[in-house]
């Protein structure tokens, strides 16, 4: 394993991000905190999503993970489709970096971006109210298997965009319409059986609620199984992946 | 052991066979031209060479490992200066080399990154964004990102293509440094006095073929690179020519007449008079040096014979 080159990639792909930190990780928390500011005004008193949970509380766990997710997926596939477009993913190619280092180093700078956004979302809305934390360590495993999970979406993206637009379609027509599809701003169980139904296969809905299990110790479904389902998840998509990788897709014609 | 053997390679795309079943072998320490009109299969044969390019079938080896099998060895082999000029627009140059060094797993390089900086005229540049870089230098930024792990083979894919004069001057001093300090170095180049002016050895490849394969004073004895062309414009079209001038005809139409002169034998002026004296008004008179399409010319026919 070449782990200087696996490190000199992440170490990379943090740099490149930390070199954007307005783009990167201030524009999300406060988008975050819009979406807190209007939506906790707007439901505060009239929706009670879990019992003696107030509205604005019950959402800060969503919107920190939907930050979470939507972030660790922009900074893979962002980084990737910029690379290819410019050409100089070719001097990654020309090293001795296996696909398993590179997709390492993509996917675990996806969880510090993913992470600090979170953290990020987490620290502002403790100026506005308290968030209890019963599991801190269910906030931190999902946290990660979240962010790893999109972070890995982000490089299949990557590597099969070959023009912004196309990621943008990625971007706009699943991981938007999942994340805001997953619980952020409710409870399944105030849902239709239909859509609670249907909210089972969105693997986001996961993700969203197992990390809430993480704050109040209360969730939709038993976080053992949320638990399960995104770690599934999460190997699934790396190994078709670092299938992709491996047999150079895009990247080594 | 050759710096790089290379044994019955087929790439193709889509219809159009890229390479051909190409064999050669690049000996250590050897100045070795790949030479070739665009789309004659150079680039590709050096993409396989650094992977970045899967062959079909054959073998492709480095100082005896394979460049599939033993990718890591071979890559840490070869220094590969790539043809496009590209950038990471997020860094500045000594940030570009250091992640660079850092893939190949070299951690702390910074002395030789500023040896590199320093031969490469980029030292005081070290700070600067790649994006406020001009041209010449973003292509001095990649040559030493090529090198920044010390390979023993260096492979330059075209690299002063689209410089101007200055810069060719100076990439090829520091090239002849770099062969001179030990480095195999395998240079592609469309430019046939590049070639001339650098190369030990020259492969020439067309259409995906390898058409010749030779050392440079063999190919320049048997008179390639030693004619020139000559282009007559007439009065009025000529008949059949004398037989001594109708060898030396490349392309005849109407009034337009194509001749590949020898540098040293042939006089122009002996031609243009053997003309007159046929009966011809010359009105226009053209010359050039060879061009690799002469040489294609000349391979051809003697192909042929």
């Amino acid at each position: 394993m070449n782990l200087v080159g696996l490190y000199t990639l992440f170490y990379k792909e943090v740099l490149r991000f930390g070199k954007v930190l307005l783009q990167t990780l201030i524009a999300p928390v406060i988008t975050a905190l819009l979406y807190l500011v209007v939506f906790g005004h707007v439901f505060e008193g009239r929706v009670q999503a879990f019992p003696g949970v107030s509205y604005t509380v019950f959402l800060i766990p969503g919107l920190m993970m939907m930050s979470v997710i939507q972030n660790a997926f922009a900074n893979s596939s962002s980084s990737l489709i910029q690379s290819k477009v410019t050409g100089n993913t070719m001097f990654m190619m020309l090293t001795p970096l296996s696909h398993l280092e590179f997709f390492l180093a993509y996917v675990l700078a996806s969880v510090v971006r993913g992470v600090l956004v979170g953290i990020g979302v987490f620290l502002v809305a403790l100026v506005f109210t308290e968030i209890p934390v019963k599991h801190p360590g269910f906030i931190l495993l999902f946290m990660f298997l979240s962010s790893a999970t999109l972070g890995t979406i982000g490089v299949m993206a990557g590597v099969w965009a070959e023009k912004f637009d196309q990621l943008a379609g990625f971007q706009n027509f699943i991981i938007l319409p999942l994340s805001f599809l997953s619980g952020v701003f409710y409870s399944i169980h105030s849902l239709p059986e239909f859509w609670q139904t249907l909210s089972h296969f969105n693997p986001f809905f996961y993700m969203i609620d197992g990390f809430r299990f993480g704050f109040f110790g209360i969730s939709d479904i038993t976080p053992a199984r949320s638990l399960g389902i995104v770690t599934l998840f999460l190997v699934v998509l790396s190994g078709i992946t670092l299938a992709l990788l491996k047999s150079g897709y895009k990247l080594r014609d | 052991m050759p710096a790089i053997s290379i044994s019955g390679l087929n790439k193709h795309y889509a219809k159009v066979q890229a390479l051909d079943h190409i064999n050669l072998a690049v000996e250590r320490g050897e100045f070795f031209g790949l030479l070739g009109p665009n789309g004659a299969g150079k680039s590709t044969l050096i993409n396989i060479l650094a992977g970045l390019t899967r062959l079909d079938s054959g073998q492709v080896n480095v100082l005896g490992h394979d460049v599939v099998t033993d990718y890591r060895r071979t890559r840490r082999l070869l220094g590969v200066v790539p043809q496009e000029l590209t950038y990471d627009p997020f860094f500045n140059v000594r940030e570009v080399l250091r992640i660079q060094s850092g893939y190949f797993g070299l951690h702390k390089n910074d002395t030789w990154i500023d040896e590199l900086m320093a031969a490469l005229m980029l030292t005081d540049k070290a700070s600067a964004n790649m994006r406020a870089l001009s041209g010449g230098m973003k292509r001095r930024v990649m040559i030493a990102q090529a090198l920044v792990h010390r390979p023993e083979v260096v492979v330059l894919d075209e690299p002063t293509a689209g410089v101007d004069v200055e810069l060719r001057k100076s990439l090829w001093d520091f090239i002849r440094r770099l062969h001179r300090e030990g480095h195999t170095i395998v240079l592609t180049t469309h430019y046939l006095e590049e070639a001339e002016a650098l190369c030990d050895r020259i492969a020439i490849l067309n259409l995906g073929k390898l058409v010749a394969l030779d050392s440079k004073k063999s190919l320049m004895a048997h008179g390639i690179g030693r004619t020139r062309r000559v282009c007559i414009t007439t009065e009025q079209p000529l008949g059949p020519l004398p037989e001594n001038l109708a060898a030396k005809v490349r392309r005849q139409e109407g009034n337009q007449l194509e001749l590949q002169l020898d540098k040293s034998a042939d006089s122009v002026i002996a031609v243009l008079d053997v003309l007159r004296a046929h009966g011809a008004v010359i009105i226009d008179l053209n010359m050039e040096g060879a061009d690799l399409e002469d040489v294609f010319v000349e391979l051809t026919r003697r192909n042929r014979a």
